[in-house]
C-alpha cells in the first residue's frame, strides 16, 4: 500500500466529526434484532450499550432522536475473515509462523476500514495469511475509524490463530524462486501439511507439560527455574488450553476431515473452518466436531480446490446443523456482506433471519463475542447499521453506522463533506507541488 | 379446445424434440422496450416472438404454456465476458484468453469457447442468455464474439462471430496497485513509453490502410495478410473497436485516436470519465461499464464511486451496458446493475443496461434485448425481480427453446444435501 496516498485519504476523511456518545434513540425503524424477531420500534443507546429495544420506549430528555421511518436497523455486520487494516499479511518464510501477530501491523489509516463501515461492518476478524500450515496470530477489531490501532482492538475477544491447508501452504514446497534464490519449503503435499501440524502440536504438548511441571513445583513451594520461553509454541499451548481460537483456511473435504481428526488427537477444537468450500461434503463431521464454518457466498473456479464449490454450501451446512457465517476475505466484498448473505436465499432458500444470522450472530458466536455483539438486545454493544431498504435487498444502502453508540458513518455527512474534502485535497496537492519545486527531486529508493 | 396441449410451466418438458413454438400466457410481461403488461401473453413461432399483448388468441394447434403469476423478462446480456474461455483461473491449461504479441486482430474468440464448460449452465441459470466474449492480452487482443449460452457447438452458440475489435488502449499512468509494490516510474519515462506505444498503434493502423489500398488497387504481388485483413471492417467502420480505457486521460486519448483514425468505437471499463462525459454524449460513443461492486480506483475517491458511476453516465445521456469481464462472476451481472440503482440509476435504465442497451450497442437490437415482435424468444421466467438476489429463475428460453437450468452447483447441492 502506498503510504503517502493512504495518509492523504486519512487526513481528508478524518475531518468527519464523530458524534459525542450521548444517549441516542432511533425511532420508527423496522428493527431486525436477529435473535428476538423483527418489528417496528425504537432502540435507545447510552454509554456505548443498547439500553432498551421495543415497539414503544420512553425517550429520555437528554437523548438525541433519529427518525428512521421507512428504514431498517440491523446489528452491525461482523466479518469473520478479513485482512483490512493489516499492513502485512503473510510471514511465509517458515512452515509454522505462530510467533508473529497481526496486532503488531494494524494500520488504523487503511481506507478499507472506512469503506467497510460504510458497508455496515462494525467488527472484523483480521487474519494472518494462508502461506503456512500454522500461520500467525489474529486480531478481532472494531472498525473504529479515526482511532489508534490499539483502540481498534475488540477488548475481551479471545485471541485467534490462523491455520491453512491445501494449495496455499503447499505452494512454497512446489514452486522455487528463480535461480534457487529462495529454497523450497516443506511441505509440498497435503500429507506434509498434516505432518507440520502434528509435529508442531507434539512440540507444544511437550512445552505445555514443562510449564505444568513448573507450576506444580511452584505450588509445592519450590523455586525451580522456569522453562525457556518459546514464542512459537506459546500460542499453540494456548490452543491446547482452549485460550486461543483456531481459524483454519481450508477447501477440500479430505483436508477438512484431516484437520478435525488432528485437533481431536490433541484434544482441542477447531473454532472455525475458513473458506471451507467443500464443507457441504463433510457437514456431518464438521457439526459433530463442533467447528463453525465461515465461507464465501458464491466464489468458485479460481483454483483447482475451488472447483467443487457451490453457492449452496452455506445453506447445506446450515441445514446440517453447522454454525455458518459468510465472510469477505476482501476489502471489496466486505462492503456488501448483506447482499452476499442474500444469495443464500437464492441458493438454498434460507429465511431472512437465517440469512442475516450469517453476518451477525453466527460470526459473533464463531469469535466468542456473541455476549457483546451480533444482535440487537439490551445490554449488548450499541453496534448498529441503518439501511434505507431491507438489507437483503440489492437496492439497499447503508445510511448510518454506530459503534459503541457513536456514529462512525453517516451517508448524509459523507456527501455533505465531499466539496470540502475536494478542496482540502487540492490544497494539499498544491502544497506538495510547491515543495517539489523548492527542493530538488529525490531519487527513488 | 381439444386440439390445444395445455402444459403447466412446472412440468415443462425439457427433453430434446420440443418445438420452439408456443403461446405463453398469464404472465407479467416486462418488455423493457415499453410498458409492462400484467396478465399478458407472448406468442412464439419458430423461436421468434410474433406477438406480445394483453389478449392474444391461440392459433390452432399451438402449445399453450400457463405461466400464472410469474414474470417474463428478456434474457440478460453480459457485454464483456469470458464464459467458456476460462475454466479454472489458476490452471493455465484451462484458459484461452490472451495470446502472445501486441497486435492480434485476426484472433476470433468464438473458436476457443468450450460449449461443455461448467460455466455456461452456471451462468445461464441466473438468467443470462447471451455474452459478448472478449479476448484480453496485447494492444489489439482480437475479435469479441456475441454468443448465446446454449448450443452443442460454438457454431450453434454464435450470434455475431465478430462483434467488436478489442483494443487495450495504452496507459500513461496505470491504476494504483493494491499489492503494495510501488511502480514509481518517473513521469517523463512513463510518458516516453506511452507515446511510443501510441505511435506503434497509429503505425499499425497506417499499415492496415496501405494494405487496404493495395488490395483495392489489386497491386501486383499483393498478398493476403490475416492481421491486416481482419482490420478492414474496422477501417470501413463496419466493425466497432471496443477500446478499454479506464481513466479520464486514456478516455480522452482514445476518443482522439478514434477521430484521427476515423473508426467507430465503443469504450470499455471506463471508471473515471471526468470531463469526458459531454464529449461521449456529443459523439454518440456508447460505453460498456464494468463492475459497480468494485473498490474505488483511488484511496481518496468517494467510497461509493463505482456504485454511483452508472448514474453519472445516465445523467450525461451516454448509452451504456454492463459487463462482468469475467467467467465465474458473469452470473452476478444483474446484481451489478442493482447496485447502481441503489446509488441513483433509475431502475428501468439498469434493466436496459443488461438487456436492450447491450443488444443495441452490439448492433443486434432488432434481434434481441427486449420482448418485441420479430425478436428471438430469449426469455427468462422468474418469480420476481431478477435484479434481486432472492429471485429464482424458473425457466429459460433461448431462441424459443427451453434451456436446462441444471448445473454443476445445483447437482452438488442435491447430491450432498441428501448425503445420509
Amino acid at each position: 500500500m502506498n503510504r503517502s496516498r493512504t495518509g492523504l485519504a486519512a487526513a481528508i476523511l478524518l475531518a468527519i466529526p464523530v458524534l459525542a456518545a450521548g444517549p441516542i434513540v432511533i425511532q420508527n425503524a423496522t428493527i431486525l434484532t436477529i435473535t428476538k424477531g423483527t418489528f417496528k420500534g425504537s432502540v435507545l443507546m447510552r454509554d456505548g450499550k443498547i439500553v432498551e429495544v421495543g415497539e414503544k420506549i420512553l425517550v429520555p430528555a437528554d437523548a438525541k432522536v433519529i427518525d428512521a421511518s421507512g428504514q431498517y436497523l440491523m446489528p452491525g455486520i461482523i466479518d469473520c475473515h478479513s485482512h483490512a487494516a493489516a499492513d502485512s499479511i503473510n510471514e511465509s518464510s517458515v512452515s509454522v509462523s505462530s510467533m508473529v501477530a497481526i496486532e503488531d501491523v494494524l494500520n488504523p489509516e487503511d481506507i478499507a476500514i472506512y469503506r467497510a463501515v460504510a458497508g455496515g461492518v462494525t467488527t472484523a476478524n483480521i487474519l494472518h495469511g494462508s502461506a503456512n500450515s500454522i500461520g500467525g496470530k489474529c486480531s478481532v477489531i472494531k472498525m473504529r475509524w479515526g482511532k489508534s490501532a490499539g483502540e481498534m482492538i475488540f477488548k475481551d475477544a479471545k485471541p485467534g490463530i490462523k491455520f491453512a491447508l491445501g494449495e496455499n501452504p503447499k505452494r512454497r514446497g512446489n514452486i522455487a524462486a528463480p535461480n534457487g534464490a529462495v529454497p523450497l519449503r516443506y511441505p509440498a503435499t497435503r500429507m506434509g501439511v498434516e505432518d507440520v501440524i502434528r509435529e508442531a502440536f507434539t512440540e507444544a504438548q511437550r512445552y505445555h507439560s514443562q510449564w505444568k511441571a513448573y507450576a506444580a513445583q511452584v505450588a509445592k513451594g519450590e523455586s525451580p527455574l522456569p522453562p525457556r520461553r518459546d514464542l512459537k509454541l506459546e500460542p499453540l499451548m494456548e490452543v491446547l488450553e482452549g485460550k486461543r481460537l483456531v481459524h483454519a483456511h481450508c477447501y477440500r473435504a479430505d483436508e477438512i476431515l484431516m484437520l478435525l481428526r488432528v485437533a481431536e488427537e490433541f484434544h482441542f477444537r477447531i473454532k472455525t473452518l475458513q473458506h471451507v468450500l467443500e464443507g457441504y461434503k463433510v457437514a456431518k463431521e464438521i457439526q459433530q466436531h463442533g467447528a463453525g464454518a465461515s465461507t464465501f457466498s458464491d466464489w468458485w473456479a479460481y483454483k483447482v480446490e475451488a472447483f467443487d464449490a457451490t453457492p449452496y454450501n452455506a445453506a447445506i451446512m446450515v441445514r446440517k446443523g453447522v454454525l455458518v457465517s459468510i465472510n469477505s476475505d476482501s476489502d471489496e466484498l466486505m462492503r456488501h456482506l448483506n447482499t452476499e448473505a442474500a444469495k443464500t436465499q437464492k441458493y438454498g432458500g434460507l429465511t431472512d433471519d437465517e440469512a442475516l444470522s450469517l453476518i451477525t450472530i453466527n460470526p459473533a458466536k464463531q469469535l466468542d463475542i456473541d455476549k457483546k455483539v451480533g444482535s440487537i438486545e439490551a445490554g449488548k454493544d450499541a453496534d448498529l447499521a441503518l439501511f434505507d431498504k431491507h438489507p437483503l435487498s440489492n437496492f439497499a444502502k447503508v445510511q448510518k453506522v454506530f459503534i459503541d453508540g457513536e456514529i462512525y458513518f453517516d451517508r448524509d455527512a459523507d456527501l455533505a463533506a465531499r466539496p470540502e474534502r475536494e478542496a482540502t485535497k487540492k490544497t494539499l496537492l498544491e502544497r506538495q507541488k510547491q515543495q517539489r519545486k523548492q527542493s530538488p527531486a529525490r531519487k527513488p529508493l | 379446445m381439444k386440439s390445444l396441449a395445455l402444459i403447466l410451466l412446472a412440468s415443462l418438458p425439457l427433453a430434446a424434440g420440443v418445438d420452439d413454438s408456443f403461446l405463453l400466457r398469464g404472465v407479467t410481461v416486462h418488455t423493457v422496450s415499453g410498458q409492462d403488461i400484467p396478465n399478458g401473453s407472448i406468442l412464439v413461432r419458430d423461436g421468434k416472438i410474433i406477438g406480445v399483448g394483453a389478449k392474444l388468441s391461440a392459433p390452432k394447434g399451438i402449445r399453450i404454456i400457463e405461466g400464472k403469476s410469474m414474470h417474463v423478462y428478456p434474457g440478460m446480456i453480459d457485454s464483456g465476458s469470458e464464459v467458456g474461455m476460462i475454466e479454472i483461473d489458476s490452471v493455465k491449461e484451462t484458459t484461452d484468453l490472451a495470446e502472445l504479441g501486441d497486435f492480434n486482430p485476426q484472433l476470433r474468440t468464438l473458436v476457443a469457447v468450450n460449449p461443455s464448460s461448467e460455466h455456461i449452465p452456471v451462468t445461464r441459470a441466473n438468467g443470462i442468455t447471451a455474452v459478448m466474449n472478449l479476448p484480453r492480452g496485447g494492444m489489439i487482443s482480437g475479435q469479441g464474439s456475441l454468443m448465446h449460452l446454449d448450443g452443442w457447438t460454438w457454431e450453434e452458440m454464435e450470434i455475431l462471430r465478430s462483434g467488436a475489435m478489442h483494443i487495450n488502449f495504452p496507459v500513461l499512468t496505470p491504476p494504483p496497485s493494491r499489492s503494495g509494490d510501488s511502480r514509481n516510474v518517473p513521469f517523463a519515462e512513463a510518458k516516453k513509453d506511452y507515446e511510443a506505444k501510441l505511435r506503434t498503434l497509429h503505425e499499425f493502423f497506417e499499415q492496415c490502410r496501405r494494405y487496404q489500398k493495395a488490395k483495392a488497387a489489386a497491386l501486383p504481388g499483393f498478398q493476403t495478410d490475416l492481421k491486416y485483413e481482419a482490420m478492414l471492417p474496422v477501417l470501413e467502420r463496419k466493425l466497432p473497436a471496443l477500446i478499454t480505457a479506464v481513466r479520464e486521460r486514456t478516455v480522452h486519448d482514445a476518443v482522439e485516436f478514434a477521430a484521427q483514425e476515423h473508426i467507430r468505437i465503443i469504450l470499455a471499463d471506463v471508471r473515471e470519465p471526468g470531463k469526458m462525459l459531454p464529449d461521449l454524449k456529443a459523439k454518440g460513443i456508447p460505453v460498456v461499464l464494468g463492475k459497480t461492486l468494485e473498490l474505488p480506483l483511488n484511496d481518496d475517491d468517494p467510497y461509493d464511486a463505482p456504485s454511483s458511476l452508472p448514474a453519472q453516465f445516465y445523467q450525461a445521456g451516454v448509452k451504456f451496458a454492463f459487463a462482468s469481464f469475467s467467467a465465474s462472476f458473469s452470473r452476478n451481472l444483474p446484481y451489478q446493475a442493482a447496485n447502481a440503482v441503489a446509488f441513483g440509476l433509475p431502475y428501468t435504465e439498469a434493466l436496459k443496461a443488461v438487456t436492450l442497451n447491450a443488444a443495441e450497442i452490439w448492433g443486434v437490437g432488432d434481434k434481441m434485448g427486449s420482448i418485441d415482435e420479430g425478436k428471438w424468444a430469449d426469455l427468462m421466467i422468474t418469480d420476481g425481480d431478477p435484479l434481486e438476489a432472492k429471485t429464482q429463475i424458473k425457466h429459460l428460453f433461448i431462441k424459443g427453446k427451453p434451456v436446462d437450468l441444471e448445473n454443476r452447483h445445483r447437482q452438488l447441492y442435491e447430491k450432498y444435501l441428501n448425503r445420509p
